[in-house]
């Protein structure tokens, strides 16, 4: 029932997408562009340019990253036992921000970046792991694994700015720059195409187990004594939410928080059960992301970058979860 | 069913906690593991579930080593009810009993309606129906120790393997849950329970083993395990065991520590 109401809102929103911008479509004229060109005869013209060249693009990429970073991040927070957690949190984002500046640095191709930045997102996800199970076994593992991924955060950051630093001022950092501000302007169909790819390469692994994950945050011991093959499955699941945020992070830059609201208000909405949250926090996901990126190019003259945007609602949304205090995460 | 374990020594990669152990359970038979703090009562249960290899010795399952045992396998056959906790996520009392029943699911299977009817009965084979629907993280202790109990059961095992059952819970939280703990032995379980209090093994009249830091394991009849000298010497504490006689002619041992000589 919630879902059917989430998807029919994220479609509408779709298509009022289409409509919005700084060229004014009419409803009408949309609705007439898409059947000529379904019925194979496009009319041409500067609509139909800004229509399929220009917003659809840069739309089903909002659509695909907001999806992508919900799904990582309710995944992370299933795994790691622990609601405060998300892709920007754990570092997974900074890592593959600095995997994709590497490959722009060296000159790589859409895959290149993809894959560098995948894999670099992995590594760091995996130290931030690693290092809050050794340091956190006695003490608060929530706020241990917070602080551990801000270190690992800040570390990645400072790789980014040496790779800012080693590159060319005329080509190559004015590149790294932008992208690292996240924006979606320049997204064309081809980045919109592997965006797709990696979602769904990413997402099956985490969809299918996602049931597991119920019994995964009750702790390794308990999870295995269930007969859930936790050493199987984690390494699967971080799999899949690393390629989701890199696949994100390298088509639209760093953008935060969105992995960790979005779960957040996904179980508000129907509950912890992963058997629900997961395709609930994919739906709201998108309707977000797609929502502000309608904010970022139409509310002001100048637009303004994503990522900016997301930190004004998630940093207050983030005080407001570790004030409601460990009791009753939502 | 029945576990057998020989000649056991357990413990974590810094060392051995407890060894030389010996001891035998049934289906039906409830066994209570006592000891002091840090004589490795935990340790054991933990090995016995696999969750920690053994140092040495063997375990053995129907006289099969654990060790040749699929952790799925050992699942199917004891069912861990860890110390009550809170878990990060409100999940639905039903949502929490019906993850038992992943131990005969595959690896991508979620669970069906027969699995969710399942968790139902068992909720009502321990008359708490009534929280089906209540959110485990809002309920009391005693209520999650019922429901963790409740989760156990929904893996359809032949030996529940407890972590002190009555911890934290008041007097008569305390009672129902032994009440419950003797009812599923009446059914052929058989129990592992880890206790601080030598009266639930006179209460439970069963086996009783007591773990001693460098000092023999300690395994038989509640009776011959549990004596004033054997607590004294566990322990450090002076005790005098009594009985008293219960209507229709059960006499029921306590065990009560001596404050002042």
């Amino acid at each position: 029932m919630i879902v059917a109401v989430l998807a029919a809102a994220l479609v509408l929103l779709f298509f009022l997408s289409l409509c919005i911008g700084r060229y004014g479509i009419p409803p009408g004229q949309l609705l007439e562009i898409i059947a000529a060109n379904f019925g194979g005869t496009p009319l041409g013209g500067t609509a139909e340019t800004v229509i399929f060249y220009v917003r659809l693009p840069r739309i089903l990429a909002a659509v695909m990253i907001g999806a992508a970073l919900a799904v990582s991040g309710a995944a992370y927070q299933g795994l790691f036992r622990n609601p405060m957690v998300s892709p920007d949190i754990l570092g997974a984002s900074a890592g593959a921000g600095f995997g994709a500046a590497l490959a722009i640095l060296l000159s790589f191709d859409s895959w290149g970046i993809q894959i560098s930045a995948f894999l670099f997102s992995l590594a760091a996800v995996t130290i931030t792991y690693l290092t809050a199970t050794v340091i956190g076994r006695k003490n608060d593992a929530v706020l241990t694994m917070i602080l551990v991924g801000i270190v690992i955060s800040s570390l990645f950051s400072s790789l980014i700015s040496i790779a800012k630093y080693a590159a060319d001022t005329d080509d190559k950092l004015p590149a790294i720059t932008f992208w690292l501000m996240g924006s979606l302007s320049s997204a064309s169909i081809g980045d919109a195409k592997i965006l797709a790819l990696a979602l769904i390469i990413g997402a099956i692994p985490i969809f299918l187990l996602r049931w597991k994950l119920n019994i995964m945050s009750f702790g390794d011991e308990e999870a295995r004594n269930m007969g859930v093959d936790v050493n199987r499955i984690r390494p699967l699941i971080i799999a899949g939410a690393s390629l989701l945020t890199a696949a994100a992070v390298s088509t639209g830059g760093m953008i935060g928080w969105v992995g960790l609201i979005i779960p957040h208000i996904a179980r508000f909405l129907v509950g912890p059960n992963y058997k629900i949250l997961l395709p609930v926090s994919l739906i709201c996901g998108s309707l977000f992301l797609l929502a502000i990126d309608n904010v970022a190019r139409n509310a002001f003259a100048a637009e303004i970058p994503l990522g900016i945007l997301t930190s004004l609602i998630g940093a207050p949304f983030f005080i407001f979860l570790l004030w409601k205090g460990k009791k009753s995460w939502v | 069913m029945k576990i057998e374990i020989k000649n056991l020594a357990c413990g974590y990669n810094t060392g051995i906690i407890a060894e030389n152990i010996n001891l035998r359970i049934e289906s039906g038979q409830i066994l209570c593991l006592l000891g002091p703090n840090g004589a490795g009562k935990t340790t054991l249960l933990k090995t016995i579930l696999g969750f920690i290899k053994p140092k040495r010795g063997d375990i053995l399952i129907d006289g099969k080593n654990i060790n040749c045992l699929s952790a799925k396998k050992i699942s199917q056959s004891i069912a861990y009810v860890p110390q009550i906790h809170t878990p990060p996520f409100p999940f639905s009392v039903l949502d929490v009993v019906t993850m038992g029943r992943n131990v005969h699911l595959g690896m991508f299977a979620s669970p069906s309606k027969k699995d969710y009817a399942l968790a139902e009965e068992t909720l009502a084979s321990l008359g708490i129906s009534f929280l089906r629907d209540r959110i485990y993280t809002e309920i009391s202790g005693g209520e999650r120790q019922m429901v963790l109990l409740a989760r156990a059961l929904a893996q359809q095992p032949k030996i529940l393997a407890m972590d002190e059952p009555t911890l934290n819970l008041d007097f008569g939280n305390q009672t129902r849950v032994l009440n419950q703990i003797r009812r599923l032995a009446q059914r052929g379980i058989g129990i592992i329970m880890v206790s601080h209090f030598p009266d639930h093994a006179f209460l439970l009249s069963g086996k009783a083993a007591l773990m001693q830091k460098n000092r023999p394991f300690i395994f038989g009849n509640t009776d011959e395990v549990i004596t004033e000298d054997n607590l004294k010497s566990a322990y450090g504490t002076n005790v005098k065991i009594t009985g008293i006689n219960m209507d229709g002619g059960v006499c029921v041992k306590t065990c009560v520590p001596i404050i002042r000589e």
